[in-house]
């Protein structure tokens, strides 16, 4: 294994850059953090949606986290693979097919952590904000969401550990990220598929794991703080 | 609708062993999963401090590697390490199915065995208690007593294992498994109409998710009744 890390370390790590495109282990990173980026803001229409009064909102909203819920995120790339150009033009780059899936994925799940963090406060915040003759815009803008964004921290800094994982099915539509280099460094050695795969598996489970762990330290401190509130963590369990 | 994807001779057939297939590989690995993650729930209770922590390591390695890597371990990597006569047996009897059904069986596992060590925390310590100066030993206490209940707090995370099982079986396509997406990538690639290939794949997989959410659900109410 270490000589296998000697020899294609680099391409695991960074791909062909700086002489080629960016790929590897760095490529699972750039793609999962910007999702989540890209997710976060969405997912707080989504959770608002999921709890607005209005019906037709709610429902449409409701249908879109249904129906990405029952389907394999693989079907999901697929998709994403035929209808993204056909949206944006016959050139567009495979990676931003990826995050398109990625995203779409991702906001139905989380847009449900945002919808349990808001369901999950006392219905008094909202009853004295109304008391106090704040507006409903108001309500959510400055005393639901913060409140409720603020305890669903580790439940969205989690969800970063499962995008890195999602990450890997970059690889079916061509997208140079850690598992597909892993493959070609399979590819070009193939006498050691053991060795590559049981490196590949490492690599996420230390990223995975480190992650895990960080994510575990911030919610202590969270409790800590708000000590009598309780977080809402895994509210949405989503194992990829 | 003259010429719709299905009507053409061959891939309604196609698309019903594609299913066939992904029921089958679902079937086999959820029921191998609940009983090793029985088992694992089980063994992690002792207090043997080397097997709770190898099971931990083990429970670890399942959450923090994606399902697709694991898949390409055991397909790809584990069979080198066997002896010859092995890796021809595997070959010849379906390998594609065998490693992908161990690979997802240990996945779910890991996650339910996570699901089952919570239901059975709350369990109250009477129930053990009880169950011992019955006379019964460890196993049977396990299995006759704690484990039922725990199984049954477990439930509404336990369906949630099962969904996600179930729609992990389509990474089986990736090692060539001739499961329900296999199947559609198939007709998509021989016709190019993907747009209806792909619709299939949704309804199906769609369809599927929601009969075991309801099945859940109805599991979930007849547990809530026994309960009194």
């Amino acid at each position: 294994m270490i000589d296998i890390l000697r020899d294609y370390g680099l391409i695991l790590l960074i791909g062909q850059y700086p002489q080629g495109p960016l790929g590897g282990l760095a490529m699972t990173l750039v793609l999962a953090a910007l999702a989540l980026i890209i997710s976060f803001p969405l997912a707080i229409l989504v959770g608002l949606a999921r709890v607005s009064t209005w019906k037709p909102l709610a429902r449409v909203a409701a249908f879109y986290v249904h129906t990405v819920r029952g389907l394999p995120l693989l079907l999901v790339v697929f998709w994403a693979y035929f209808l993204v150009p056909m949206i944006g033009g016959k050139d567009i780059n495979a990676t931003l097919m990826m995050l398109f899936a990625l995203v779409a994925y991702e906001s139905a799940y989380m847009g449900e952590i945002v919808r349990a963090g808001i369901v999950s406060l006392p219905a008094g915040q909202t009853q004295a904000a109304r008391a106090l003759g704040l507006s409903t815009p108001q309500i959510f803008g400055s005393v639901v969401l913060p409140q409720a964004l603020f305890n669903m921290i580790p439940s969205i800094l989690s969800q970063f550990v499962v995008l890195v994982k999602n990450t890997s099915l970059a690889y079916v539509i061509g997208v140079d990220e850690l598992t597909n280099a892993a493959y070609q460094v399979n590819g070009q050695l193939l006498t050691k598929p053991f060795e590559v795969y049981g490196l590949l598996a490492i690599s996420y489970f230390a990223i995975c794991w480190l992650l895990g762990r960080g994510v575990s330290l911030i919610e202590r401190r969270i409790v800590k703080k708000r000590s009598g509130a309780v977080p809402v963590t895994a509210a949405v369990s989503q194992p990829a | 609708m003259a010429d719709l994807l299905l009507a053409r001779p061959g891939y309604f057939a196609l698309l019903l062993h594609g299913l066939g297939i992904t029921a089958k590989l679902f079937a086999v690995s959820w029921v191998a999963a609940i009983i090793v993650a029985s088992m694992l729930t089980a063994i992690r209770a002792t207090s043997s401090k080397i097997a709770q922590g190898v099971i931990a390591l083990f429970v670890e390695y399942h959450r923090n590697v994606p399902g697709l890597v694991q898949l390409f371990v055991w397909y790809f990597g584990v069979p080198q390490l066997l002896p010859r006569d092995w890796q021809r047996w595997i070959n010849r009897n379906d390998g594609e199915f065998l490693m992908a059904a161990i690979a997802l069986t240990l996945y779910a596992a890991a996650y339910m065995s996570e699901d089952l060590r919570s239901g059975l925390r709350s369990v109250s310590s009477g129930q053990s208690q009880a169950a011992k100066s019955l006379g019964l030993n460890y196993t049977q206490t396990m299995r006759f007593i704690l484990l039922p209940q725990a199984l049954r707090n477990a439930l509404p995370a336990l369906v949630n294992q099962t969904l996600a099982l179930f729609k992990a079986t389509s990474l089986a396509m990736m090692i060539g498994v001739a499961e329900l997406m296999h199947a559609v990538r198939q007709m998509e690639n021989e016709t190019y109409r993907t747009f209806e290939a792909f619709i299939v794949a949704s309804i199906c997989y769609l369809s599927i998710s929601y009969l075991l959410i309801y099945l859940g659900s109805v599991a979930s109410k007849r547990v809530a009744m026994s309960k009194r």
